[in-house]
């Protein structure tokens, strides 16, 4: 898989070294506009440029229909120019390759519900980079479409954060492939990071937080990494959809509270791997749904009130090497058939012995609670949550079981937490 | 009589409740138990989660038994008492506190000394922390003011004890049991506020959710009701919760004094 | 003194008192004499308010008492058992009231010397004998040198020196001018204290009247004869 991974990133970076190979290749020229200056419109600016050409953008606050980036230029910002929508129009449309975007600010994009409008728009492109640049009370943030090698990095993207039905997402992808998504921080968009039909893209150490449905969303999008991103304190978690080969590591999942509210939730993902991810604080760590031969390993699961809820229709998925500490219920099901497979985990509720001192308990440890069934049943039910007469329950199915999977048990509890 | 009175009646009380050193084990009971949870979980939510397991059970029983057996052992003093020139139901606020509050105060320095010294009452835990003291100060008056209604309605001490003893069971266990019953009947029909209402009812589970409100929301959260989200989301249901408590004191306070105050000697 | 009208009071089925009508006279020792079960235990409860009444009144010195109990700062009780708390030390229970009462209660020390109980005071109450406690309850009883006593059965349990001592102490304190209303079955000690005599039968009062009217009215010069003969005649 890594091997993939690497073959994969150098192909990427080539792709991105010819286009700045292009960019500078073609020995442009350097224009600067300013507020005061003769050259005081941007549009104007790439009107007058060559490809090639690089536009310096001056402090100051530029009103101008929407921009159109038609030709392979770089467009720099100095000290973070403001380029205002007023709340009405989009801001900036590249529909050229090769175009460098970095330093502006972007303001007021108004909401439609006619089009897609966005600060950023890049329509059928490539080769492009968007970097450092800010953008605030926009509807869409940046919209990527039927567009490929780019990265976007380092950009810092707030939402009005009204309802989520007023505000488009964060940075949003559709039909497009091999891009980096790094280092972004969203806030208040409806989903942070969105991505529908996108294949072999990474998303990398952004933040997503605090956005008013999902933190990340994607749907259709094979092939495609996410690794050491925090996803925090979103209205709904993280919520990924019908994908192959997904590869989520080191990422955190934290403090995503309520009903409906998933730290991750996997709905119809197969053979992706779950690596070394921390789920601390949400309502449900991982719900699985659909979701098969998925490898979760390595992970932490800590003060969730589920850890892990794995429905019936989720088959033959592998969890090893997991710590799960501190969780209301480690694992709940729906069924007490299933196949899913549990080794190795440490679980902070096992209650066996190690005898023979070979690092694992002698007796299989059960994470599924008789009560937890009670409550996927009747959710009511829940209120009765460390009642004593609940205890007496769970302590005479962990004796008798009779209702809880038998099947779903982890052979070789791992005594001390990994 | 007035209140100097009442003070020098629980004075008296207490002589004889601490001659008989049983508050001090009900401390040291607590502190070792509330040490040992420190010590074994590590952290202090997960302490604080399980003390309050011992609090929501332990709590009711001692009160509940405790408070039935004392007031017939009072019965001598309070028949001295009442041969002089004593204002009944102050008499009875007396006899009250003179068991409550060394209840209460056992509990709180013993479970309250290893809070403390953890920096419980300063560090993310502290809402946490005094709720359940509050709490189980607050359960010791309600099971307390039951067992005294317990002990005035029978005369005879073994039926007295055993009715406080099958109300411990039904409260913290039976009545629990009924409810889920409840629930997986009329599983297809909306049981939030209904549900809500059969906590109120319970002064163990009404204690139980308020302490589950402030120690494991996040599965609260999980229920996909919005009465639930509305009631745990905010700070009124930990308002109601209290309330709820508070009025399971009096209720059965008022009807003690009210049996108090026409009993026969 | 204390004047009883139409007093009612039944456990459930059982009619302990039944409408009673009694006039308690002032500077007098009137004995409550009846049978085991009669009610006279219960007629006392009641005019002491730990037992409430069903129906009636009980006027005491003028005012009717209805859940009053400041009164109670005129009356000395001795019960027939004397139930006290186990660990407390009669000392501390004669504290206890003394603070309670804030009276100074020297009759009661005076009592105490003369059972000669001092090294008594400061046993737990529950390692004393039945005859000691029984001393303690007297002591309680004349504490503060109370206007009004109730005596119930005051000389059973007592040795017959002490109870001879209780009696003339309760000779004493009636010609100090006390209010005495007392107990009794045995009729030597009621030929011997009482001035005044209600007799009890089922709950309702057969006799009452002045112990010299009663043994004048029959002609017998025994007390104990006297309210026979009374009886049998109601009976015919």
């Amino acid at each position: 898989m890594h091997r993939v991974l690497c073959a994969r990133r150098l192909s990427r970076l080539l792709a991105l070294l010819v286009a700045s190979v292009t960019v500078t290749g073609a020995l442009g020229q350097h224009v600067v506009v300013s507020s005061e200056g003769p050259l005081h419109s941007i549009g104007a600016a790439i009107r007058q440029a060559q490809p090639g050409d690089s536009i310096l953008v001056l402090k100051g606050v530029y009103n101008e229909p929407t921009i159109l980036v038609d030709k392979a230029v770089t467009i720099i910002g100095k000290d973070f120019p403001v380029l205002d929508g007023k709340g009405e129009n989009q801001i900036m449309t590249v529909v050229a390759d090769s175009v460098t975007i970095q330093g502006l600010e972007f303001r007021n994009v108004g909401v439609t519900f006619v089009e897609d409008r966005a600060a950023l728009k890049i329509d059928g492109a490539a080769f492009c980079r968007v970097e450092d640049n800010r953008i605030i009370d926009a509807y869409f943030g940046i919209y990527l479409a039927r567009t490929s090698f780019c990265r976007l990095s380092g950009n810092t993207i707030q939402g009005s954060g009204l309802t989520e039905t007023r505000s488009g997402n964060g940075i949003h992808l559709w039909y497009s492939k091999e891009i980096e998504i790094v280092s972004n921080e969203i806030r208040g968009h409806r989903d942070g990071i969105y991505f529908e039909f996108v294949e072999d893209s990474a998303v990398i150490d952004n933040i997503s937080e605090s956005n008013l449905r999902y933190g990340l969303h994607f749907m259709f999008s094979d092939r495609c990494t996410y690794h050491s991103n925090v996803f925090r304190a979103n209205d709904a978690g993280v919520a990924v959809m019908y994908s192959e080969n997904v590869e989520m590591v080191g990422n955190r999942f934290e403090h995503n509270w309520g009903s409906a509210v998933f730290g991750l939730l996997l709905k119809d993902i197969t053979d992706s791997i779950i690596d070394d991810n921390v789920f601390v604080k949400n309502t449900i760590g991982i719900y699985a749904e659909g979701a098969n031969r998925n490898v979760f390993e390595h992970n932490d699961f800590i003060e969730n009130g589920w850890a892990v809820k794995i429905m019936a229709n989720a088959q033959d998925n592998w969890f090893t090497h997991n710590n799960f500490i501190d969780n209301t219920f480690d694992v709940a099901t729906n069924s007490r058939h299933h196949s899913s497979r549990f080794s190795k985990n440490h679980w902070d509720a096992y209650q066996g012995y190690d005898l023979d001192r070979d690092g694992y308990g002698d007796i299989p440890f059960h994470p599924v609670r008789l009560f937890s069934l009670i409550v996927e049943r009747t959710e009511t039910s829940i209120l009765l949550l460390r009642s004593l007469f609940i205890q007496v329950l769970d302590a005479v199915e962990h004796t008798l079981p009779s209702l809880t999977p038998d099947t779903l048990a982890d052979e070789m509890p791992v005594m001390v937490r990994l | 009589m007035n209140l100097r009175a009442v003070a020098k009646v629980i004075k008296y009380e207490w002589r004889d409740i601490f001659r008989s050193r049983w508050t001090l084990l009900y401390a040291l009971f607590f502190l070792v138990t509330t040490e040992a949870l420190f010590r074994f979980t590590g952290s202090g939510a997960k302490a604080l989660l399980g003390l309050s397991s011992i609090v929501l059970v332990i709590i009711p029983l001692v009160s509940i038994v405790f408070g039935t057996i004392y007031l017939y052992n009072a019965r001598p003093f309070t028949e001295l008492l009442l041969a002089q020139p004593v204002n009944r139901a102050i008499l009875f606020y007396g006899l009250f506190a003179g068991l409550t509050l060394p209840l209460s105060g056992s509990f709180l320095i013993g479970a309250g000394i290893p809070i403390v010294l953890r920096g419980g009452l300063v560090d993310t835990h502290m809402t946490a922390a005094l709720l359940m003291t509050g709490s189980g100060v607050l359960l010791t008056f309600i099971f307390v003011a039951l067992a005294f209604f317990i002990a005035l309605r029978f005369e005879d001490r073994l039926r007295g004890l055993s009715v406080s003893v099958l109300l411990w069971i039904f409260f913290s266990v039976v009545y629990d049991g009924l409810v889920l019953v409840i629930v997986s009947v009329f599983a297809n029909y909306p049981l939030e506020k209904p549900m809500l209402a059969l906590m109120i009812l319970n002064p163990i589970d009404l204690a139980r959710v308020l302490l589950l409100l402030n120690l494991e929301a996040s599965a609260l959260m999980g229920y996909t009701g919005a009465v639930f989200e509305q009631f745990f989301g905010s700070l009124g249901g930990v308002i109601t919760a209290i309330a709820g408590l508070v009025v399971w004191v009096t209720v059965p306070l008022i009807a003690s004094v009210w049996k108090f105050k026409r009993k026969d000697f | 003194m204390i004047e009883i009208v139409g007093l009612v009071k039944s456990f459930g089925q059982l009619n302990v008192l039944d409408k009673i009508d009694l006039q308690i006279k002032r500077k007098r020792v009137t004995a409550v004499v009846g049978p085991n079960a009669s009610g006279k235990t219960t007629l006392i409860k009641c005019i002491l308010g730990l037992t409430r009444q069903q129906a009636g009144t009980i006027i005491f010195d003028g005012k009717p008492l209805d859940g009053a109990w400041d009164y109670r700062r005129h009356i000395g009780y001795m019960p027939q058992i004397a139930r006290f708390p186990d660990h407390l030390k009669a000392r501390e229970i004669l504290m206890l009231l003394k603070e309670l009462r804030d009276q100074p209660g020297a009759k009661g020390e005076r009592l105490c010397e003369a059972f000669q109980l001092d090294s008594e005071l400061d046993k737990p109450l529950g390692t004393l004998s039945g005859g000691t406690r029984q001393k303690i309850n007297a002591i309680l009883a004349f504490l503060f040198d109370p206007d009004v006593l109730f005596l119930d059965e005051p000389t059973a349990g007592l040795d017959p020196v002490a109870g001879s001592l209780l009696k003339d102490w309760i000779m004493r304190e009636r010609d100090d001018g006390k209010t005495i209303v007392l107990t009794s079955h045995i009729m030597s000690e009621i030929e011997e204290l009482a001035d005044d005599l209600a007799f009890l039968v089922n709950g309702r009062v057969s006799i009452a009247g002045s112990a010299v009217d009663i043994k004048n009215s029959t002609g017998e010069d025994k007390l104990e004869r006297a309210i026979a003969q009374i009886i049998v005649g109601t009976k015919d």
